[in-house]
């Protein structure tokens, strides 16, 4: 009888955290999936998209999530067959330099005029 | 002077985008399969049509040869009018054609080859469409040409024409 | 037919009309009469009346689903219902400029018989430069998108318009989004004519302040039915995408914000004179730009028109052309303040406007160069990008909280110089927020710390306007309402993001899937016919842990002209949450594959725009400043 209830309690608890991870995956690859765009539509991340490139994604994605892979990795994955437009987040390599640090420049050129515009002593 | 100088910087970067976007309204904005660099075959398992075997891709791209992967479905209407090109190309020796069944269901594939020829060498089923993915293929129907080195050299994104084959024999002779 | 005729000799007319106006609105402004030519009210009337006849004939067209008109004909269908082949008029390119030319025509008229104790010269000068940009738009429309074109044969059928743009929300965001969207028009040419007759001063920014709010009003209104379409229509509960469509009607929005708080330091001080100049420039060149970007095919977007370069060049040389404009008037004619005036002191109402527009203008640029870059870098150097949600929100997110402080302590300082009055309050505001924030979030999110400054930003903006709202004198109310209104928009926001849930499955008709709140139950499908779509509705009943149980009803449509088959989600809304389902088919298959969401607070996104506009509005009626 014990060892009957100890073996139910080892076996619940792997059937809990195989639902919690599961939860967890499911997470991880709504937010993969929200990041993908789905080529042949317009404008469409796969997410939200019922196309059939969508479907064949994300069960691609399902796969390589269960097979361990990082989000990164599936990224990677993604990017080396179709390239980075397949990817919503632009990775910050030589192409993207400007478009990430831009905006921030001209935050400091607009804190370097207002620097000017602005009397501190009484 | 300090003011005619922020003018004349202010106007060059204003010439600037207006060629950008003049240039950029000619281009496509959907994607476009510019992918002329080489890309690896990708390492799958899959199985075979008519037997229902399980094949490594290794197997398939045994030979030192060009091959060509033609991604196709009976429910795909363009994929019968690219068919008669595939026949073609099949002729040739230095190329070997492997299809890909997309999607479909077994009974009507086979109807589809029966009734319009079959040229490839081998045919792998896909049957949810994760394998398309893996050679980074948009849908169906799309070919992609495999060098001797076992490297994707070109990807066609639709129906073959006769542009398309021709281009094809001129890079495998 | 007729009205096919009729229309488009309207246009014409209106046209002609515009070019005399211009004639007679020269000739008067070199005359020595210090009263403005009634004529030039009339013939102002005149042209926006062409325009409204010609918009009638189009409507007219629709109604009665006359497919000799080439634009009828690619948008509508006769199984259409009433409403929206009415809406089907401007939902479509040609239509939609139609518009345009209505709002641009309507607001001369307008600004015309409300500025009469304004100087005659700057009216004129006014009248000049908007009927440059209705002339455009004539020329635009006759030249490129003629909404008159005549088909032979006549087609029996038309092709039907998309039935996701058969929404009660999507008919009426168009008009509403234009009255904010091209009203700003006013603005341009009204800053314009004030530059070139130096009249850049504290009466004209009393002036102009009620058509900045006016515009600004519909352009918030505008947004927010576009969002609340996206939410109800496409069915991903998602409610804004940062698409290049969407982002295109938010910018004119962040500088018209800009400029308004910019406009109360020249109405009050008489101060930053070029820099409203600019910013008056900057959100019109923003609404063409965004009519650019959106009709020419040059971005890829789920909302685009139908796509014709040859538009989009026209378009781009008449942008630029408005650009080179107003650079030149403005190099020529701007007069700089005397240098001390536009300094301020730091503690300041002067320099919170600053800090306001220095945030302002850095998310418009993040906007901006996330939505052109792309087009940059494929023209440069052929390497494709997407820039999506996550690169807007990485840099956006980190400003908010200083954003919201600011925007909490501004509004409290006064004019010139200013102490922070009642600093133990301001204290104990923060403390609770803190404190409040971090009671909430502590069990429900992993982000802790980044969470817990943004909302407590947010929840100290809340207490300090709502303290404003209910416990001081009314002296500035409109403000305050705004204000408490952003701070309920951003709460709102957070909490619903951290706070929302999803579920994804397929599932067969009698099946029961268990989650780990409660239970879906899909009880069972029913068929339905209507004029121009069959449908298989869902039953479903979705329990939660408490017992409760709320019945959802998605809808698949197939829609028969065009051939499109639609998902449409069924959305159960209260005060605190909306539960939200959307069901599709899975091909070949005989289950449905189902979302279920459950997003707290989603209608208290939409309540918090309401009163941000409310604000704006009261700020209109009021009539001291």
């Amino acid at each position: 009888m014990k060892t009957l209830r100890i073996f139910l309690i080892i076996f619940l608890s792997i059937g809990f955290s195989q639902l919690e991870s599961s939860e967890k995956n499911d997470e991880l690859k709504n937010k993969i999936l929200k990041n993908i765009r789905c080529l042949i539509c317009q404008g469409q991340s796969v997410y939200d998209s019922e196309s059939d490139f969508a479907s064949s994604i994300k069960l691609i994605v399902n796969k390589k999530i269960k097979d361990g892979m990082s989000e990164d990795q599936v990224y990677e994955f993604l990017r080396e067959r179709y390239g980075d437009w397949i990817i919503y987040d632009p990775q910050l390599n030589k192409n993207t330099y400007v478009l990430w640090l831009l905006p921030l420049l001209l935050f400091l050129v607009g804190g370097a005029i207002m620097r000017k515009k602005i009397i501190f002593k009484k | 002077m300090k003011k005619n100088l922020k003018l004349i910087i202010f106007l060059i970067f204003l010439i600037f985008c207006f060629i950008i976007f003049y240039k950029g309204l000619n281009k496509p904005n959907t994607y476009t399969p510019k992918n002329n660099a080489e890309k690896n075959l990708p390492i799958f398992k899959s199985e075979d049509f008519f037997t229902n075997t399980p094949i490594e891709s290794k197997k398939v791209f045994g030979e030192k040869s060009y091959y060509i992967v033609n991604i196709w479905a009976s429910w795909c209407v363009p994929c019968r009018k690219e068919h008669s090109l595939l026949m073609e190309l099949n002729k040739n020796q230095s190329i070997k054609l492997i299809g890909l069944n997309y999607k479909d269901n077994l009974g009507n594939a086979k109807k589809f080859i029966d009734e319009l020829g079959n040229p490839y060498m081998q045919i792998l089923i896909d049957k949810d469409g994760t394998l398309a993915v893996e050679f980074g293929a948009y849908g169906v129907p799309e070919t992609f040409l495999i060098d001797k080195n076992k490297k994707i050299i070109k990807k066609f994104v639709g129906p073959l024409n006769r542009g398309i084959v021709e281009e094809i024999k001129s890079i495998i002779k | 037919m007729l009205a096919n005729q009729i229309g488009y000799y309207s246009l014409i007319l209106g046209l002609i009309f515009s070019i005399y106006l211009c004639v007679i609105a020269v000739k008067d402004f070199n005359n020595k009469i210090k009263k403005l030519n009634p004529n030039i009210i009339t013939l102002s009337f005149l042209q926006l009346t062409f325009v409204i006849i010609s918009f009638l004939s189009l409507i007219m067209s629709f109604i009665k689903s006359d497919f000799s008109n080439e634009t009828v004909f690619n948008n509508s269908h006769t199984t259409k219902p009433l409403f929206y082949k009415i809406a089907g008029t401007w939902g479509n390119h040609e239509g939609s400029l139609l518009l345009w030319l209505l709002v641009l025509t309507l607001f001369i008229f307008l600004f015309l018989i409300k500025s009469r104790e304004q100087p005659k010269k700057y009216r004129i000068s006014t009248l000049l430069f908007q009927q440059l940009i209705i002339i455009g738009f004539f020329l635009f429309v006759l030249m490129t998108s003629n909404p008159f074109n005549y088909l032979f044969p006549i087609p029996s059928e038309g092709l039907g318009l998309n039935p996701i743009l058969q929404d009660p929300a999507l008919a009426i965001h168009p008009p509403l989004l234009y009255l904010g969207y091209v009203g700003s028009s006013i603005i341009f040419s009204a800053s314009l004519a004030a530059v070139t007759q130096n009249y850049i001063s504290k009466e004209w920014g009393q002036h102009i302040k009620k058509w900045v709010l006016i515009s600004w009003v519909f352009l918030t209104i505008g947004i927010m039915l576009g969002s609340i379409w996206a939410y109800y229509e496409l069915g991903w509960g998602g409610f804004w995408f940062w698409d290049p469509v969407e982002n295109v009607s938010l910018m004119p929005w962040l500088t018209l914000t800009a400029l308004l708080h910019c406009i109360l330091v020249l109405e009050k001080r008489g101060a930053l004179t070029s820099w409203v100049v600019i910013l008056s420039i900057t959100t019109f060149t923003l609404s063409m730009c965004g009519t650019f970007l959106v009709r020419s095919g040059i971005l890829n977007s789920v909302h685009t028109f139908a796509n014709d370069p040859a538009r989009g060049i026209f378009i781009l040389i008449f942008l630029f052309i408005l650009i080179f404009l107003s650079l030149g008037i403005f190099f020529l004619f701007n007069k700089e303040n005397n240098r001390d005036t536009n300094n301020f002191f730091w503690l300041s109402k002067e320099s919170s406007i600053l800090v306001n527009n220095w945030f302002m203008m850095y998310f418009l640029s993040v906007v901006l160069i996330g939505t052109v870059y792309p087009i940059f870098l494929d023209v440069i150097s052929t390497e494709k990008i997407s820039v999506g949600p996550p690169f807007y929100h990485k840099l956006i997110t980190p400003f908010l909280a200083p954003f919201l402080l600011f925007m909490a302590f501004g509004p409290k300082l006064k004019w010139i110089k200013s102490k922070i009055e009642n600093k133990s309050l301001l204290i104990i505001f923060l403390v609770i927020s803190v404190t409040l924030t971090f009671l909430i979030l502590k069990n429900i999110t992993t982000d802790l710390l980044f969470y817990t400054i943004l909302i407590s930003a947010a929840f100290f903006l809340f207490f300090t306007t709502s303290k404003e709202l209910f416990f001081k004198k009314f002296n500035n109310i409109s403000q305050a309402i705004a204000h408490f209104g952003f701070s309920l928009f951003i709460l709102s926001i957070l909490f619903n993001g951290i706070l929302s849930s999803e579920i994804t499955t397929n599932i067969k008709v009698g099946e029961r899937y268990n989650y780990k709140d409660g239970e879906i139950f899909f009880e069972k499908i029913e068929e339905k016919s209507q004029s121009n779509f069959n449908s298989i509705i869902g039953y479903f009943k979705v329990t939660n842990d408490k017992g409760k149980v709320v019945e959802l009803n998605p809808e698949i449509r197939f829609y028969n002209q065009p051939i499109i088959i639609t998902s449409e989600a069924d959305i159960r809304t209260t005060l605190l949450e909306d539960r939200f389902l959307v069901m599709n088919i899975v091909k070949g298959n005989e289950f449905f594959n189902i979302r279920y969401q459950v997003k707290p607070f989603m209608l208290w996104i939409w309540i918090s725009v309401l009163i941000i506009s409310l604000g704006g509005l009261m700020s209109v009626s009021k009539k001291k400043i």
